[in-house]
Parts: C-alpha cells; sequence; structure tokens
C-alpha cells in the first residue's frame, strides 16, 4: 500500500486517520445496505463536509445512492450556501431542502421569539417534517461524541420514535460493530459515522485529504461586534443594539450554523496549516467559543436533542 | 501507533472519576470553559470539593442522581497517541453497559482502592473484560497516599489480583500503584514510592503494543455492500465492499465464498486510498472477484484454508439485557451476525455463569436483566463465524427481540477463554 506510507510521513498520525476513516465508511455501508430511503444531513459545515466524503468514498466507484438534506434556517452565510450548490454539482447529488422561512410562511411554525431572532429551535420541526414528507427510514448526521456531554452518551444508530424525540435513558446497547437498525413505520434511526472523531481529527483529516472547506472557516476581515462575550458578525440578520459596537477584525469561524447564533474567533490563521496549530492550542471548546445556542443552559443540547434536533 | 481503545469500569467513589479527570485534563482534553462550567455546578451543589464526575456524567438525570448511568466515550490525545475510553458504571445492575464498553475495547483499565483490596466490583470488572475478549490489562491500585504510599499493601493487591488473572487465561497484566488525586504514576513519575521505577500508567498506554499479529491470519471479509456503477464508463464493474475482519487480501489470491463455497481470486483491491496491492484487517475495502459470481450481503469471502465454520447450530456464551422479556428455552429472536441477519431459536440453556464466582448457577430456567449464560442456538440461514476466541467479529452476535426491536442479548461463539463450563 504505497499510498499509505506517503501520508504516514506527510502526518504523523494518519494510521490512526486511517482507523477512524474505515470505521466510518463501514458505518455507512452498514446503513446504505440496511436502510429503506436513508438521507444525508448536510450543513455546509466541516463535520458535514467530511461526512459527506466518507459516504462518497464507501459507494465509490458509484456515485452516492442518497439524497443530502439542509435544513436552512433562511439566517445563512452566503459563503456557505455557495459551497452547498457548487458540492451538489460537482458532486451530482440530489439535494432536499427543508425550508424554516417556508414554514413559517405557510403558518406551520410561528417566527422565532428568541433573542436575536435565532431560528435554531425552529430547525427541529422542520427536520421531522422533512423526514415524514420523504419517509426517510435514516438520517445520517455529523455529530461528534467530543462535541458536548449529551452526545458523549449517544449511540452511533440513535433511535427516534414516531415523534422524533431520543430518549437517553431508554437507548438501545450497542456493541461490537454490530448495530440495530429495525424501526417501526414512522420511526427512524440517527445515524453518526463520524462519533468517535475529535475536532483535532476533522480538521487533520481535512488537511491529509486536502478537502475544500467554505470561506469562512479562514482568516477573513470582517465586520464584529461582541454579544455575551462572542464575536457576532454583522448581516441582514444580525445587527449591533445599543451599547454593541462594531469593529473590522480578522476572524474566522471554527463552526457553521445560523448566523444568529454562530460566533467567530480572532485569528489570523488563513491556511489550514495555521488554523490546526490554532485549535491544538486552544483551551476553549468549540461549542463554548461560539454557539450562543449551547450556552442557553447546562443541559441545552440534551434538552434540544430529546425534542429531535440533529 | 494505533489508536488505542480502552475499557473502564468503577464508581465515584473508588476514584475513578478522579483518574480519568486527570488523564482527560492533563492531555488538555477538556477545554477551560467546560472545567469551568463544572466547577460553577459543583459549588451551587456541594459548596466544597470540585466533583469531576460533572465532567463525565453527560446526562441531566446522571447530574442530578449523581449516578453514572450509561456509557460514555471519552477522547484523549498525547502526542503520541489517540485513545477511547469507555467509560461504565460498575455496579452489577450495569453488568450490561460494562459488556457493551468491553467489547471493542483492546486493554481494560481496573482501579482497586488500596484500602479496600480486591473486592467484588474488581472481580467482576475483570471477569467481563475476560469474557469480552480483552487479553491486556492496566490494573491501578489507587489511593496510595492513604496507605502510606506501602509496598506491602501494593504487593498484596498485586498478587491477589494476578492469581485471578491467571484463571482468567488474561496473558497480560500490569499494575501501577498510584494515587489519582495526588497525581503519583499517573502522568508523571511519583517521588514518593522509591520502590516503584516501571513508570507511570499514561507512558504505559502511550506505548502499549495492541499486537494485532493479523498479518499472517487467514482472510475474513464480511460482505456488506455490492457496488455497481451505473454509468457506462463502469460497465459490468461490480465490486463486494466489505470491512477486513481479519488477515490480510492480496490481489491475486485464492478466496472462497461462504456459504456457496465457490472459489475465485482477488482481482483488485480498493482502499479508502485508492486502488492496492494489498490490504490488511480493520480496513474498510471493496474487492473484485477474477470471476462473475453471484455473492451478496451476507456472504463471507475467505482464505482457503483455515476457512471459517458455516452452520445453523452452535453454542455460545449471552449477556442478556432486556429488563422486560427473559431469555428460555424455546424463546424466537432475530440474529445479526457479521452483515448477515436471520431467524433465531434458543435450543438450549445450559446454565447461568455467577460473573462473581464464575461458577454455573444450578436450576436455571430463564436469564433476566444483566444475567450471562450458556445457550445452544440453531439459525434460519447458516452462518459463517469463527469462535469468539479465535475471531471477535466474526465470533460476535446480537439478539434482537422480533417485535419491540429492542436489542436484548449480546453473544460470543463458543466457550469463553478461561474454560468450559460444567452443565449443570
Amino acid at each position: 500500500m504505497n499510498a499509505t506510507i506517503a501520508v504516514t510521513s506527510s502526518l504523523p498520525d494518519a494510521g490512526q486517520l486511517r482507523a477512524l476513516e474505515s470505521e466510518s465508511i463501514h458505518i455507512i455501508r452498514e446503513g446504505i445496505a440496511e436502510f429503506d430511503r436513508p438521507a444525508l444531513l448536510f450543513s455546509g459545515g466541516k463535520d458535514s463536509i467530511v461526512m459527506l466524503h466518507l459516504a462518497v468514498k464507501a459507494m465509490a466507484p458509484a456515485g452516492l445512492p442518497i439524497p443530502i438534506v439542509h435544513i436552512d434556517t433562511g439566517h445563512n452565510f452566503p459563503e456557505v450556501i455557495e459551497y452547498r450548490d457548487n458540492t451538489v454539482e460537482r458532486l451530482g447529488l440530489e439535494l432536499v431542502v427543508g425550508s424554516v422561512p417556508d414554514a413559517i410562511a405557510s403558518g406551520r411554525i410561528p417566527e422565532s421569539s428568541d433573542r436575536g431572532g435565532s431560528r435554531n429551535r425552529l430547525q427541529t420541526p422542520v427536520l421531522l417534517d422533512t423526514i415524514r414528507e420523504h419517509d426517510f427510514g435514516a438520517m445520517y448526521g455529523g455529530a461528534r461524541r467530543d462535541e458536548e456531554r449529551s452526545r458523549a452518551k449517544e449511540r452511533v444508530y440513535s433511535f427516534r420514535d414516531e415523534f422524533g424525540q431520543w430518549d437517553p435513558k431508554n437507548q438501545r446497547p450497542e456493541l461490537w460493530n454490530l448495530f440495530n437498525g429495525f424501526i417501526h413505520p414512522g420511526q427512524h434511526i440517527r445515524v453518526f459515522p463520524i462519533s468517535n472523531w475529535t475536532e483535532l481529527d476533522i480538521w487533520q483529516y481535512i488537511s491529509d485529504q486536502n478537502l475544500e472547506l467554505p470561506s469562512i472557516y479562514y482568516a477573513h476581515e470582517r465586520e464584529v461586534f461582541e454579544r455575551d462575550g462572542m464575536l457576532m458578525a454583522v448581516s441582514d440578520f444580525v445587527t449591533p443594539g445599543p451599547g454593541e459596537t462594531v469593529s473590522v477584525q480578522s476572524v474566522r469561524f471554527r463552526t457553521v450554523g445560523d448566523m444568529t447564533v454562530t460566533g467567530a474567533v480572532p485569528s489570523t490563521a488563513t491556511t489550514l496549516d495555521h488554523v490546526i496549530a490554532e485549535i491544538a492550542a486552544t483551551r476553549t471548546s468549540e461549542r463554548g467559543a461560539s454557539r450562543a445556542d449551547d450556552r442557553t443552559s447546562e443541559a441545552a443540547m440534551e434538552d434540544r436533542k430529546r425534542e429531535g434536533y440533529f | 501507533m494505533e489508536l488505542l481503545r480502552i475499557a473502564t469500569a468503577g464508581s465515584v467513589d473508588d476514584g475513578k472519576s478522579t483518574l480519568i479527570g486527570r488523564l482527560l485534563y492533563d492531555s488538555k482534553a477538556i477545554y477551560d470553559d467546560v472545567l469551568e462550567s463544572a466547577e460553577e455546578v459543583s459549588k451551587r451543589q456541594s459548596g466544597e470539593y470540585f466533583n469531576l464526575a460533572l465532567l463525565t456524567d453527560g446526562l441531566r438525570a446522571e447530574r442530578e442522581q449523581g449516578i453514572t448511568i450509561d456509557v460514555a466515550y471519552r477522547y484523549f490525545s498525547t502526542p503520541k497517541r489517540k485513545f477511547i475510553l469507555a467509560d461504565t458504571p460498575g455496579h452489577v445492575q450495569y453488568t450490561r453497559n460494562m459488556v457493551t464498553g468491553a467489547s471493542t475495547a483492546d486493554l481494560a483499565l481496573i482501579i482497586i482502592d488500596a484500602r479496600n483490596g480486591v473486592v467484588e466490583q474488581s472481580r467482576r470488572h475483570a471477569v467481563i473484560a475476560s469474557l469480552l475478549g480483552i487479553r491486556h490489562m492496566a490494573v491501578c491500585v489507587n489511593k496510595m497516599d492513604l496507605v502510606n504510599y506501602d509496598y506491602g499493601t501494593f504487593a498484596s493487591i498485586r498478587d491477589e489480583f494476578q492469581g485471578l488473572l491467571d484463571n482468567l487465561n488474561v496473558n497480560d497484566a500490569r499494575f501501577f500503584p498510584i494515587s489519582a488525586l495526588e497525581g503519583d504514576n499517573v502522568v508523571t513519575d511519583s517521588d514518593r514510592m522509591p520502590w516503584y521505577s516501571d513508570g507511570p500508567l499514561l507512558s504505559y498506554l502511550e506505548d502499549f503494543d495492541t499486537d494485532r499479529d493479523l498479518k499472517e491470519r487467514p482472510l475474513r471479509l464480511p460482505v456488506q455492500y455490492v457496488v455497481r456503477p451505473l454509468r457506462q464508463e463502469f460497465h459490468d464493474y461490480r465490486s463486494y465492499a466489505g470491512t477486513i475482519a481479519d488477515g490480510v487480501v492480496r490481489v491475486g489470491q485464492e478466496v472462497e465464498i461462504l456459504p456457496s463455497r465457490k472459489v475465485s481470486h482477488i482481482a483488485a483491491i480498493e482502499t479508502p486510498d485508492g486502488e492496492a496491492q494489498e490490504a490488511s484487517a480493520q480496513t474498510a475495502v471493496s474487492i473484485r472477484l477474477t470471476d462473475d459470481f453471484d455473492v451478496s450481503r451476507g456472504d463471507m469471502i475467505s482464505a482457503v484454508v483455515d476457512s471459517p465454520r458455516t452452520t445453523q447450530t452452535f453454542d455460545a456464551t449471552v449477556c442478556w439485557m432486556s429488563d422486560s422479556t427473559e431469555l428460555r428455552q424455546g424463546t424466537m429472536l432475530r440474529i445479526k451476525h457479521t452483515t448477515r441477519t436471520a431467524k433465531a431459536m434458543i435450543t438450549g440453556l445450559d446454565c447461568e455463569i455467577d460473573i462473581n464466582t464464575l461458577s454455573p448457577v444450578s436450576g436455571c430456567a430463564s436469564l433476566g436483566l444483566n444475567d450471562i449464560g450458556r445457550v445452544s442456538i440453531r439459525t434460519s440461514a447458516p452462518l459463517v463465524c469463527d469462535d469468539y476466541n479465535y475471531n471477535r467479529t466474526t465470533g460476535s452476535f446480537i439478539l434482537i427481540d422480533e417485535s419491540t426491536n429492542e436489542t436484548v442479548a449480546a453473544g460470543m461463539i463458543g466457550s469463553p477463554a478461561f474454560g468450559d463450563f460444567s452443565i449443570g
């Protein structure tokens, strides 16, 4: 395996990335082989980019036989939507969009009353509607167990009942690499192929595989202001309130979500190597640094996941 | 270095959380904001000491009740190696969680309180680890600070536990006198125990050789998926995707397709890195054959010598995991083994095994939640399998309730490594 040897010399722990890569491909193949109508959640963030890349490898040289699903809050970074559309075209994928603005316009759900107009929680009903409408039996998600402590307890195959709910105290035991995907009509499974990857693994793999990312992951100059200890980007959806002063800073984003909840971090890292060096040195978690949605309460993520969130 | 998967079990009071907390914090796997938020909650709850378990207990119910309910996976890495740690509660009512955590581990981390010596829980943890095929253990004799760093205390615990491990057929155990609280022999050497000079726990974990010596073992490749690109340039292309469970696959190699017993040769190998001449165990590959046979999901591509068994009846050790149903003779279930799913009938329940004493429980008519027993099984379709002691992937299975779809048991084909039991 000459290719492996070449990679090992450039990256000290390539062997460990290879192990994670094979494990993820195994999980993806299991799901595609066993489920009726699986689909892959794609946000345009780094984790879903890695997951999609692994799914394409899992099926090669055939194309990906399942659609990708984007739950669109309408508060997107334009760079991410552009990236999504380019990816769909490049890989010849089928894209399903679950639209929060459409659901609000049709009266299906009310507009957010959260501070700052975050539509984060509104994604859950739209996601569940999309799953029902297309009768998806499984949704691949790019969640990682190192992200957050309730996720550390979640199975690779995570069962959802007819209401899309996760019951953390009543999860199916999961042993070896044997996954139980049996469900009754109306239920579905969330499949998390990159459960065992850490943030740093994701970045090293992006570097190893030379994957293209939306430009906002790299340092760029942007108008920002500080809110609740986070740097928010000024946009059509996020405007400074009284006492919040705007300045132009060199920033990058560590996660990609709804513009109203995603904070930037000060950075001058314009290359992958610089980004990796910054992340290896940081003492703040990616959710702590850049996600207002997880700061609401001690169990914010667990509560949202119980309702059917990603 | 390979990624190392570790299983650990225990309760808050034996210092497990402190030890894990230290490994995570010293390897910078815990970020400052996560630590600060745990410290805040800790102050609010007890007002006094910092409760490291708050870092590891992920669910609201666990934090509220101060107990660990479920398996949690922790990730930390040093410049040398990446670790995945399956952290499970140690009480007998959580045997199924311990079994789950141990199923994917290369090494078991066992913690013994130096003041209490070898207790039932440490024995149980060792038995389960051994049952699940873990042949390597790191045994930490913790709270050495509370026994004045006394060599005699350490040595007597070590000797007693080594005796147990010999009976369990565990061929590699290392003992560490530590204080997780004070940090002795965890990440750095301790100068308070001059009688010990074999290095700290973390150095051992970093250098530990998983010795997965699979290079010359015969091939096992369960077929997961048949890849057929519907494009002109791949006309007639068909490859078989799967993860190599054992051995090595090479281009030109003669292989057998099971259960059909047809023989063919490997024409090409596709790895995640692209086309290759060979690939080894744990790699997700897709291979092409020189012959155009009908091969489908659930089949096994195997070496022609030392090929696996094809059978519809076998004996196994099972751990029952359901709290709402029981296993009895005649119970009908679904079985998932490698990439094959079939129906299974329990044709015999030989005995229950007492997990603390390893002796068979007499007069056993059923297995309930957390019970471990020896059973005979017949399946509706042939399984291509090995004994669990030979290979964990081709020797393991799960049982699924056909009406609720719950996973109700974990099973291991053949006898446990520590010998067969008398049939009671």
